[in-house]
């Protein structure tokens, strides 16, 4: 029997073989952020392969922007980054002032970097709340929660919603601030300082936060460039890139005179990290811990920014001046506008056919490519894992459908 | 109580054992039931301490203090649901075994000196051997839910719940060598006195198995950071992701049972069981001679010392649940087999030693010494005779204890 046995290796095979099975991850799933489907080929608690399933959100956002006019189209940005709305009105609002040629007041200009900077802290709470969420612990996500929505309030004043604000439009703002609200967000920022140190010892530094995150899903800059990822999980990888600063000159121009470090690994250092917890010794560039620490420098990074914009607008005694006519028409032919989100380069494509409706819009997500990469990311890792990736990569499902 | 029946009102022998053991059965059970009822509603109020809410509020009229009781009745009003393809039989035993498990093993539980289910003189095996069955109610209602995911759950339930109990065995076996007894009564009885008679300050290799114990208790249990069977952002709910309604609430009690029970057991083999830190009873006088009511009043504050023991354990339990992020299954499988086995096994060696060099332990309390209590099954005329046993006393009295014989278990 014995001598049977080692000469048909078929047998042995089937002595020892396990069965693969495909589960389906999502769309009904607690940790997919949102609808999303995974595909897991799972030998075990192996998985082999991972196949992202989209669609589940599809609203036809970019055939209805066909539809309306391009201040009309506004809410609609809303609702595909959700979680940073203001970026997305700004996104789309540049490009179509790049291709109306509109330069927007100064005043308008400080407001917008002050209000953006503030959608990507509020942004990059929920990132990393949920974040912590994935990893199983759930108080720093309403530690997170907690504070933005002190942001939420903050925009609530200005501009009368906590979701959806639509308040960043083509040819300036909606509405100038309150009286008083910038003394109440320099407050916030004030609180909200020493309140990050919590997080860092929460998760950062945490000792269980370190094993889950470090070495996995480590991602080469290559890689990364490939797939065209961008935002956080680019420069997690330590490519230097932000549209910021190397983005088209109407976008930077928002952003002249500003002073700011892009979140980046140069050298073995991320910009003024002597004020951060060290890197533990077991994160590898590239993985979901430099993924989630480059978010967390981001934080501080857009404080600083908020406070620049705080001096500047209040410098700034002209008007802000009014947005565009809804009508407004646009004329013929068409513009590309990256700018940098919280999750990334988001662009926005119009061609004009020189009336007030655009002809074609189009919007290239950064979710989508940054989603695009976890079958690479994912290939031989634990089930636990596989949320701790899709974590770290802070899609948004309303951006990748449209 | 089987005596008072048996030879006051002149019952049969058997119809009192049967009563007896029905009373005590339902005494357990609604004290744990009811017991796992407040941990839950202290759970939620806790948890939402801890993250800056205000949990419940409003049920019961302050503090939300009847949550849970409306939480199990909106259970037992809902729709058990079964799952096309499930194995219905083991689909509905499953519940039952654990609940069963995790509720048996508190007959051996003392809570005082006399309050005990049953006294069983390998007490500390049968509750972790007790204890150990849970897992196969996980592991069945993993198999028969006919879910990926419930499966997933049940065989990381498996493999982690049966690493753990060899470390928790080796922390488990430290008191019962110090003891030289596997009886929980006897093993508490000997920490008596001061607190420096608890085994945690026994010696120091006492004080590492305990937080041994604790680790490994939290894995055996399937609390955060150890809960992977039901790991939610992986599992969707692990191995009871298919069930609902009552059955659900089965293994939700469970879970809460089995948290009480292994803080109470770490209270009984660590922390002198019912003793208190300090011997009030024994300094104001009040040990036996002083009448059945006076012991009866220390046995019940003996209780209370047991619980406010296993509650914290309990709330120290839910602290580490709200603060941690949970661990990978390799990582946990690596905590136990390359840390808490060698530490314990350490652990166990150092504290043999350890008796052998200076058997009284580092600081003697003020009462006397551990070995001069007698063992439980030596007690009686007929040595290991279940019938009525002399009272033991309670609370060290060096007095007393002169005139008695002294049957000396440790050399």
């Amino acid at each position: 029997m014995a001598q049977l046995i080692d000469d048909d290796p078929r047998i042995i095979e089937f002595d020892v073989r396990t069965d693969e099975m495909l589960v389906n991850m999502g769309p009904q799933h607690p940790s997919t952020h949102g609808v999303l489907r995974l595909v897991l080929r799972t030998d075990g608690e192996i998985v082999s392969e991972v196949e992202p399933h989209i669609g589940y959100l599809h609203r036809c956002a970019e055939k209805i922007g066909e539809n309306l006019t391009a201040r009309q189209w506004i809410p609609y940005t809303d609702r595909m980054d959700y979680l940073a709305a203001m970026n997305m009105n700004l996104g789309w609002s540049l490009a179509v002032e790049k291709l109306m040629q509109y330069q927007v007041s100064e005043r308008a200009r400080h407001l917008r970097v002050l209000i953006a900077e503030m959608g990507r802290i509020a942004s990059h709470l929920v990132g990393m709340g949920a974040y912590g969420l994935d990893l199983g612990t759930f108080s720093p996500f309403l530690y997170a929660f907690r504070e933005r929505e002190k942001i939420l309030d903050l925009f609530e004043e200005a501009c009368g919603a906590r979701l959806t604000y639509s308040y960043i439009t083509v040819g300036g703002l909606t509405a100038d601030l309150p009286p008083g609200w910038l003394r109440k967000c320099e407050e916030f920022l004030d609180q909200f300082e020493p309140v990050i140190q919590e997080y860092h010892s929460l998760l950062t530094t945490n000792a269980i936060f370190v094993k889950r995150t470090a070495a996995i899903g480590v991602m080469s800059p290559e890689l990364a460039i490939e797939y065209g990822c961008s935002g956080p999980v680019l420069r997690g990888s330590g490519v230097d890139q932000d549209m910021r600063r190397d983005g088209e000159s109407i976008y930077t121009a928002m952003y002249d005179g500003y002073a700011f470090e892009v979140a980046v690994m140069k050298n073995g250092h991320y910009p003024r990290d002597h004020a951060y917890p060290p890197v533990p010794t077991d994160a590898v560039l590239g993985d979901c811990w430099h993924r989630f620490f480059v978010r967390m420098l981001e934080v501080v990074q857009s404080m600083d920014l908020v406070r620049q914009a705080i001096d500047r607008y209040s410098a700034c005694k002209g008007p802000l001046g009014e947005p565009v006519k809804l009508t407004e028409k646009i004329p013929a032919g068409d513009a590309y506008l990256e700018t940098e989100c919280p999750k990334g380069q988001m662009g926005f494509y119009l061609v004009s056919d020189g009336s007030a409706i655009p002809w074609r819009v189009r919007a290239r997500s950064s979710s989508f490519s940054n989603l695009a990469v976890t079958h690479e990311l994912c290939r031989g890792c634990l089930i636990a894992d596989v949320p701790a990736i899709v974590g770290s990569l802070d899609i948004v499902m309303g951006e990748i459908d449209r | 109580m089987a005596d008072f029946l048996i030879n006051t009102v002149g019952l049969p022998e058997w119809l009192a054992w049967t009563i007896t053991a029905f009373v005590a059965a339902a005494l357990i059970l609604n004290v744990i039931a009811g017991g796992a009822l407040v941990f839950i509603w202290a759970e939620r109020k806790i948890a939402a301490r801890i993250q800056d809410r205000l949990g419940p509020t409003r049920t019961g009229g302050r503090f939300g203090w009847l949550q849970s009781l409306a939480d199990g009745i909106k259970l037992l009003a809902k729709e058990d649901l079964m799952p096309e393809g499930a194995d219905g039989m083991l689909f509905r035993l499953a519940p039952y075994i654990s609940f069963c498990a995790s509720f048996c093993a508190f007959i051996a539980l003392p809570f005082a000196f006399d309050f005990v289910g049953q006294r069983l003189n390998v007490g500390v095996f049968f509750v972790v051997a007790v204890l150990g069955l849970e897992v196969f109610g996980v592991i069945l209602a993993g198999y028969a839910s006919a879910s990926k995911w419930s499966l997933f759950g049940a065989m990381r339930e498996a493999a982690q719940v049966v690493s753990y109990e060899v470390p928790l065995g080796m922390c488990v076996v430290v008191p019962v060598m110090l003891a030289g007894s596997m009886d929980l009564v006897t093993i508490a009885e000997k920490q008596a006195g001061w607190m420096t008679n608890w085994y945690l300050f026994h010696d120091p290799f006492t004080f590492v198995i305990f937080w041994v114990y604790v680790t490994c208790a939290v894995a055996s249990v399937n609390r955060a950071p150890f809960d992977l069977a039901e790991a939610e952002s992986e599992l969707v709910a692990g191995f009871h992701t298919e069930y609902s309604g009552l059955r659900w609430s089965f293994f939700f009690m469970a879970e809460y049972g089995s948290m009480f029970l292994v803080s109470a057991l770490a209270a009984v083999l660590f922390m002198g069981g019912w003793n208190g830190p300090i011997p009030v009873a024994t300094l104001v006088g009040l040990s036996e001679g002083t009448g059945d009511t006076a012991n009866y009043f220390v046995r019940l504050i003996g209780c209370g010392n047991l619980l406010l023991k296993a509650t914290l354990g309990v709330l120290l339990m839910m602290w580490v649940r709200w603060t941690l992020p949970r661990l990978r299954i390799d990582q946990v499988m690596t905590t136990c087999l390359k840390y808490c086995t060698p530490i314990a096994a350490a652990m166990f060696a150092g504290a043999m030693l350890w008796q052998l060099a200076f058997p009284g332990g580092v600081v003697r309390g003020l009462s006397r010494p551990a070995g001069e209590i007698r063992e439980g099954w030596l007690e009686g005329p007929g040595g290991l005779s279940p019938g009525r046993r002399e009272p033991v006393p309670h609370v060290g009295a060096v007095g007393a204890m002169e005139s008695q014989e002294v049957v000396q278990v440790v050399p």
